[in-house]
């Protein structure tokens, strides 16, 4: 619409354009304004949907829990720290802090071991490709809800199948919801189930683009598969590594679908709060309606977040010299 | 310059488009209108369940009477169910004009009485002379003034129970003789213990040690917390008592050791793990809803104690957000007539509120295929005659949670009794 409007009206327009000197400069104006303004027009969509979905609830949370605050009473009283204060002697914040970290480390280590390695093997020339890396990412568009439901049948302690299978080696059924590291055990398979395929292909992608000669010439000089995995394919994709890393990580910090379903929408995550994550904590107390203390532990794992990525991060910069 | 618009305007216009997007989101009930609506204007009513309560066929019929209503009705999973309407209420926007609200959960919400709208304000406080006392009392608010919900259901108890599995046990089968069995809960531990003796394999007693204990604290004068809303629930013998007798069943090895509604629980009821399972009228439906291949091997005898108590049961409540009042009192007026109730029972097994109705031959003559033609009709009525009405406090709930995990701790070899019961008492003081 915009061009036909123009070219009815150009006839009576153009002598009143400026002469050509002025025009090019206007045009370098323009320019210069278009440089400089529209990346941030670009951003602006995720700056503003950012600052009302992340920024503000973050900050708002923190002023939550500076308060006593339950949301069905209007009064609000301001305790400052005591939120923070109280949580820190709390063992049973303690105890789900053990668990995510016990979680954490129990399904992340092992499913990035494992991505690697199934990113290496599909990395080679194969036959009908595509199927095999459509399979790897199936897991993860599961529901998750699904996922726990079967994985809960599967490690049932009278009628499981990982149970009757360990029966054959004589071992006496494993009552997985009840202990602690069991149960640890349990959830961190659920995970592992979902996300290793979805990390392996993010490996491969960067796998990808490792040339094709280190590969041949490492060929040529006898080195292993495993040895190329190690010495060429992984010093090469640390960017991607560090990113995983650090994803994961913080995803693990945040579990939460998986212990409430596992414990059968117990808030508490079983009875001796074994499997208690964090995010199940914080959602207990949002349940009870204590507003003030959810959020002071919300803030807490915030922090642990920024910490244990910080952390990541750190360690594995640091291993370039043991990994090459 | 030609150029360079297009490259601007792409992202303005998002930019635009989020900004407008979002203040849709915010923006929804905006359009609603006021109550002052002439005959002709259409009103959509909400109705927020918890479950299906079989109530499409009434909305038909209150549609007969008012035309320009339209009702939608919308179902949430139960624990998040309550949670949501805490939410509406406290941040003042997307609540149901008409909003279920379970027994458990009731005395949180009547003490916030200026969040409701007052049904007695539209005629209804007429509906008193129907309701079981105690019942019509849960639904005021806390001084009596105000009416803020009318009940659907209550949940009176049985004890329901496998004949194959007694059979092989040497048990007596038929319900009056199972009944006879166990006129108090230390009888039916005692059957429990000749079930044990007689090693059926893979059979235990009952599921799990912490709906006994509920049905126990149930059958009490007085439970969880006083009328004051005081919580009691640590000082108070009759919880300690159940508490004891729970534990002594648990150390008699009579549970199978499986929480209620969880996965391994649904398998180990068709699978026959457990002899026998505590009963609330609505449970029957849930126990063919898990294992409708055991179709005939249950049946249904009197619940042990002597009557029984409450477990679960109803209000419909109108949150003060909804526009139209009138047709939302007309509508639970309809939801909760003697009518519905009675028909309600024999579609979804819902215990009627109205004790008239409990002597009606519909009711009291209705017989359950899957529960071996078990008379549950006359059962679950003679069970809600017995029924010793008990206050229920603001976070009963919670406090259950507490107990059963501590039963939990115990059956699962984690705690000795004793600890057990002090680390119920200090998770208790959490819950003020």
């Amino acid at each position: 619409m915009a061009t036909r409007a123009s070219t009815a009206v150009t006839p009576s327009r153009r002598p009143q354009l400026p002469p050509p000197r002025d025009r090019a400069r206007l045009r370098v104006l323009a320019h210069r304004l278009d440089m400089k303004a529209s990346p941030y027009a670009y951003v602006a969509p995720y700056l503003l949907l950012f600052c009302a979905f992340g920024l503000f609830p973050l900050l708002y949370t923190a002023w939550v829990s500076l308060h006593d605050w339950t949301l069905l009473s209007d009064t609000h009283t301001f305790v400052g720290l005591g939120n923070f204060q109280a949580l820190l002697g709390d063992e049973y914040f303690w105890n789900a802090a053990f668990n995510t970290l016990s979680i954490g480390v129990l399904s992340t280590v092992p499913q990035l071991a494992l991505a690697i390695w199934l990113a290496h093997l599909l990395n080679r020339p194969l036959r009908a490709q595509t199927i095999f890396r459509v399979t790897l990412l199936l897991p993860n568009v599961t529901s998750v809800v699904a996922v726990v439901v079967i994985f809960s049948q599967l490690f049932g302690r009278d009628f499981g199948l990982v149970n009757w299978v360990l029966s054959w080696s004589g071992a006496q059924p494993v009552d997985w919801n009840a202990g602690t590291a069991s149960s640890h055990v349990a959830i961190s398979v659920m995970i592992m189930w979902r996300w290793t395929g979805y990390n392996a292909l993010i490996f491969l992608a960067a796998m990808q683009a490792v040339p094709r000669e280190l590969y041949e010439a490492a060929t040529i000089d006898g080195a292993s598969g495993f040895t190329q995995l190690r010495r060429i394919t992984i010093p090469m994709i640390r960017p991607t590594v560090v990113f995983v890393v650090i994803t994961s990580t913080i995803g693990a910090m945040q579990v939460l679908a998986e212990p409430l379903l596992f414990g059968v929408y117990s808030l508490t995550g079983g009875p001796d709060r074994q499997y208690q994550t964090l995010s199940l904590f914080i959602y207990e107390n949002f349940t009870k309606l204590d507003f003030g203390y959810a959020s002071a532990i919300s803030w807490m794992m915030f922090l642990f977040i920024v910490v244990a990525a910080a952390v990541n991060y750190l360690l594995t910069r640091r291993a370039r010299g043991s990994l090459t | 310059m030609g150029k360079l618009r297009p490259r601007l305007v792409t992202p303005l216009l998002a930019t635009v488009m989020v900004l407008g997007l979002s203040a849709c989101g915010g923006g929804t009930d905006a359009g609603a209108s006021p109550d002052a609506a002439r005959p002709a204007e259409k009103i959509k009513l909400t109705v927020a369940l918890f479950s299906d309560f079989h109530f499409a066929p009434l909305y038909e019929e209150f549609k007969k009477t008012h035309p320009n209503v339209e009702i939608v009705e919308r179902r949430a999973q139960f624990n998040d169910h309550h949670t949501n309407l805490t939410t509406q209420l406290a941040t003042g926007s997307g609540a149901a004009d008409v909003i279920a609200v379970e027994a458990g959960y009731i005395a949180t919400f009547t003490p916030l009485a200026d969040k409701f709208h007052d049904l007695g304000q539209y005629g209804l406080t007429k509906r008193q002379g129907d309701y079981l006392d105690w019942k019509w009392r849960q639904g005021l608010s806390p001084d009596g003034g105000k009416l803020l919900g009318l009940g659907t259901d209550v949940g009176g108890l049985a004890m329901c129970y496998r004949t194959d599995l007694f059979e092989k046990a040497g048990l007596p089968t038929g319900r009056d003789e199972v009944s006879a069995l166990w006129p108090t809960w230390e009888a039916y531990m005692e059957a429990g213990k000749k079930f044990t003796a007689a090693k059926v394999a893979g059979a235990k007693w009952f599921d799990g040690p912490g709906e006994n204990f509920r049905a126990m604290v149930d059958q009490a004068p007085v439970g969880f917390y006083d009328e004051q809303n005081t919580l009691v629930a640590g000082t108070n013998p009759d919880v300690r008592k159940a508490w004891d007798l729970s534990v002594a069943m648990i150390q008699a090895g009579q549970s199978a050791e499986l929480a209620a509604f969880s996965p391994p629980w649904n398998t180990g009821l068709t699978k026959g793990s457990f002899a026998t399972i505590i009963c609330p009228s609505w449970k029957t439906g849930s126990i063919k809803d898990a294992a409708p291949a055991t179709s005939g091997k249950w049946d249904v005898a009197a619940v042990p104690g002597g009557g029984g108590g409450n477990q679960g049961g109803t209000h419909l409540m109108a949150p003060k957000q909804g526009k139209h009042p009138k047709e939302a009192a007309e509508l639970i007026d309809l939801l909760t007539s003697k009518d519905t109730q009675l028909k309600l029972f024999t579609e979804a097994g819902a215990l009627p509120s109205i004790p008239a109705l409990y002597d009606d031959p519909a009711i009291t003559s209705y017989v359950n295929p899957f529960f071996s033609d078990a008379p549950t009709g006359k059962i679950f009525t003679d069970a809600a005659k017995a029924l010793k009405p008990q206050h229920v406090g603001p976070k009963a709930g919670d406090v259950l949670t507490a107990f059963g995990n501590g039963l939990q701790r115990i059956e699962q070899g984690k705690q000795a009794p004793q600890d057990a019961w002090q680390q119920v008492l200090k998770d208790l003081d959490r819950i003020k």
